[in-house]
């Protein structure tokens, strides 16, 4: 958590230097999706966050400090966009969590409310909710100018001497307004003094029975403490069997009773709007995003256009960035070189070989990350993603997904680990697990380099049908292959998991508007951030240890290797190079990786692949582009070597028989074995980081393997 | 109420038999848990809603409510919104 550390520090700071205020006052923005909070965090803190025209961007609770006035500074909390205090997805439930539990260190002084003019009716549910549990608060009235395009006049006197709360009007994505609000969080604030529902009189005794024994400050917060105990993360079992059995013996419905009480609530909003909203011409905005979905969400120029830009997001990570991903790649191994030039000893080749060459893999994902989240935050910030979701939708929902699984499935065919965490935009628990469990399975780039040399071992480069090159077909059978499994481990997912929640595809579908090209920037840095200080460090961990299993072995083992190497290169008067590839062969050979490749023959065996396989398998456990390197040391071609020389190297490599080893059977189990195998670290760190512990990561790494395994076995079985 | 009368549910229609452009009144929502989330996102008896548009396969359809927002929604939830005749 690199910006929670700063911010933490940043917090301790302001807390030492001025000793008047012993804490910082904390205030919660909340308010609807789409209603502009989080550019308005975005102006408040100028710290990293991003807005999002798609509902429910804000899936973490971000948190900054605004300079309100010279001497006041504010810890503010982003809370997650939401409809009403009822929550119906887990993001939802961190705002009753924190907003309920006065307790809590992180408690907030007071609230600040968001609420879209253009939109008032269904914003001011959620504020008329907040006052009643009598926060004190201030309302932003955003999207001023929205309101007036549309011909909505709000009298916004009026509407304040109603509601009985402070009201700024302001335009957040311009920045208009934020002054006059900052001066208004500054002064002490009290809650509004208007209130809007009075839950009915037989619920009274159960609601204060439940207010004095928690000491509650208000009867609307008992009510809402009946109707979510079992959700509270604050409640002990002890407080909620109290609460079940009031509820039992009063026989509260709460069902019934949260419907009557939006729908009360939602005729004193109306009857209050009378007097202050006055819509003199008919909406133009909307009939122009009309107008632009007959073409985008048409049945066929739809599907195009979306095939279009999924052509260019691959295009951009699979072309574009691999200049930046060269010479990051060159970088690097520059650096080691002149690392190892300079400097010589165990704690050199660790520093080049190891942690170097580890943070090499970290940096290399960059560019594909920064591309990928630069592209998925301009269609979400325009509003398209919401568009290929509602497009998508009916087709993922067969197999347990959801129309928003589509961005994350895609983006697994560049690389899985910008996919998973591109998966925060789906809010279905169970959906959102899904996707991330299978998108692992589409084959990414790394799998790549692992394709083309072994297809081109066993596959004939000749056409078929007259336009097809049978090896591309072959390639493309591959890449089908992961997809096909994708889909249908999602399908067995879905009838094997138990949702948390139910799955609701009611969502507000937002007008297409310019993305504002500070958010999208906000994005990139976020996320690259996220991915080199968290998926980062596991990586560096694993390819150090990694590096000490192939450079390290039992006793004296490599450097009998070494020496054996050298005699046997001196009969057959190697050259210098050929010396030192056969040295590196035989080191690694000897090396502990080489022990374990040795030690997983007899398991892998079945499958066809002998112990040289095994050390690659190994190896490329913690990345699979490794494979082809791995190889190249093994059959003594050198690292260096390009795929044509290792090509010929693994032609004629013999097996015991004396014939061919890399048999087509060979080729294809292990091919296989790579469509389906969990081999990639920076993977399952993410898994980990996006679904908060190691159970996920786990599953997905036995699943994927056994498949793996399965498959290999049966196509080796079938195939000798 | 939100709940459906049960006398002529089977014959009444729902959102999910508009046509294209057609606005209905919400009469009852049939599904108590879904009607929570209709509700809160202004779907409340006696609001207008329009027929915006449908995805190419049919489903999800998109509703303009009481003309002050659009909402995307699958038929399935559609079907459970019921119009008044």
């Amino acid at each position: 958590m690199g910006r929670g550390a700063v911010l933490e520090a940043e917090q301790t700071a302001a807390q030492s230097v001025s000793f008047e205020s012993v804490r910082l006052t904390r205030i919660a923005l909340i308010g609807n999706p789409n209603s502009g909070k989080s550019s308005l965090f975005n102006q408040l803190t100028g710290l990293n966050q991003k807005v999002g025209n798609f509902p429910g961007v804000t899936v973490d609770r971000k948190t900054g400090t605004a300079q309100l006035t010279p001497h006041h500074r504010a810890a503010i909390i982003d809370l997650p966009g939401t409809y009403s205090l009822y929550p119906k997805s887990l993001d939802e439930k961190v705002i009753t969590d924190l907003l309920y539990d006065r307790g809590s260190s992180e408690y907030p002084d007071f609230v600040v409310v968001t609420a879209d003019a253009s939109n008032l009716k269904r914003n001011l549910l959620l504020y008329t909710q907040l006052a009643d549990l009598q926060l004190p608060m201030v309302l932003a009235l955003n999207m001023m100018d929205t309101a007036e395009q549309h011909g909505i006049q709000i009298d916004v006197a009026e509407l304040q001497r109603q509601l009985g709360v402070p009201i700024i009007p302001m335009n957040a994505r311009k920045g208009v307004g934020i002054t006059a609000l900052k001066i208004v969080m500054a002064q002490e604030l009290g809650p509004p003094t208007q209130t809007f529902y009075q839950p009915s009189e037989e619920l009274l005794p159960m609601i204060r029975q439940i207010r004095y024994y928690f000491n509650l400050h208000n009867d609307y917060l008992a009510l809402h403490y009946a109707h979510q105990y079992q959700r509270l993360a604050f409640l002990s079992a002890d407080e909620r069997s109290y609460i079940h059995e009031l509820c039992q013996r009063y026989g509260f419905d709460s069902v019934s009773q949260q419907a009557q009480e939006t729908i009360a609530r939602y005729a004193h909003i109306s009857e209050l709007l009378l007097d202050v909203v006055r819509v003199t011409r008919a909406e133009k905005n909307e009939s122009y995003s009309n107008r632009i979905d007959r073409v985008l969400t048409h049945r066929v120029w739809g599907y195009l256009i979306f095939l279009g830009i999924l052509f260019l997001l691959f295009q951009a990570i699979f072309a574009w960035a691999q200049y930046p991903m060269d010479l990051i790649d060159q970088g690097v191994a520059w650096l080691g070189g002149q690392l190892k030039a300079r400097a010589s000893g165990p704690l050199v080749d660790l520093a080049a070989d190891g942690i170097l060459a580890g943070l090499g893999g970290v940096l290399m994902f960059i560019p594909q990350i920064a591309l990928l989240f630069a592209f998925i935050a301009v269609l979400e910030e325009s509003g398209y993603m919401a568009r290929v979701t509602f497009m998508m939708d009916r087709i993922m929902r067969k197999f347990g997904l959801n129309g928003k699984s589509v961005v994350p499935l895609i983006s697994g065919m560049a690389c899985a680990v910008p996919a998973i965490m591109s998966t925060r935009t789906i809010e279905n628990w169970k959906d959102r697990i899904i996707t991330i469990f299978v998108v692992p399975l589409m084959s990414c780039s790394a799998r790549i380099p692992v394709y083309t040399v072994l297809v081109a071992l066993v596959v004939p480069d000749e056409p078929v049908l007259g336009i097809f090159n049978l090896q591309g077909v072959a390639l493309m059978g591959l890449y089908l292959l992961g997809f096909v499994s994708a889909v249908l481990s999602a399908w067995v997912l879905k009838t094997l998991l138990r949702a948390k929640e139910r799955s609701f595809f009611i969502m507000e579908f937002p007008v297409y508007r310019w993305p504002r090209w500070k958010n999208v920037g906000l994005t990139i840095v976020e996320k690259v951030k996220a991915f080199v200080f968290q998926a980062g460090k596991v990586i560096v961990a694993i390819s150090v240890l990694l590096w000490v299993l192939a450079s390290y072995g039992p006793g004296s083992a490599l450097q009998q290797a070494e020496t054996q190497a050298r005699t046997e290169a001196a009969q057959r008067a190697f050259t210098p190079e050929q010396t030192d590839n056969l040295i590196a062969s035989q080191k690694l050979e000897s090396s502990y990786a080489g022990v374990f490749g040795r030690s997983i023959e007899p398991v892998i065996r079945p499958l066809g692949f002998d112990w040289k396989i095994g050390i690659a398998l190994i190896t490329s456990f913690a990345a699979r582009e490794v494979f082809v390197g791995t190889i190249s040391t093994i059959y003594s071609v050198g690292q260096d070597a390009d795929m044509s020389t290792v090509r010929e190297k693994l032609l004629a490599e013999k097996g015991p028989d004396g014939q061919p080893f890399f048999t087509p059977a060979r080729a294809f189990s292990l091919l296989v074995f790579y469509v389906f195998a969990m081999q990639c670290v920076s993977t399952l760190a993410t898994t980990y980081r996006e679904t908060k512990g190691w159970t996920w990561p786990l599953l997905q790494l036995v699943y994927m393997t056994g498949l793996a395994y399965a498959a290999s076995l049966l196509v080796y079985q079938l195939m000798k | 109420m939100p709940t459906a009368s049960t006398t002529s549910a089977s014959a009444q229609r729902s959102v999910k038999d508009l046509r294209l452009g057609e606005t209905g009144t919400i009469c009852c929502l049939k599904d108590p848990e879904m009607a929570l989330k209709l509700l809160e996102m202004g779907c409340i008896p006696g609001t207008r809603v329009t027929l915006n548009g449908r995805a190419p396969l049919g489903c999800p359809i998109t509703l303009h409510v009481d003309g002050e927002y659009t909402l995307s929604l699958r038929v399935s939830e559609a079907a459970t919104i019921l119009l008044k005749e």
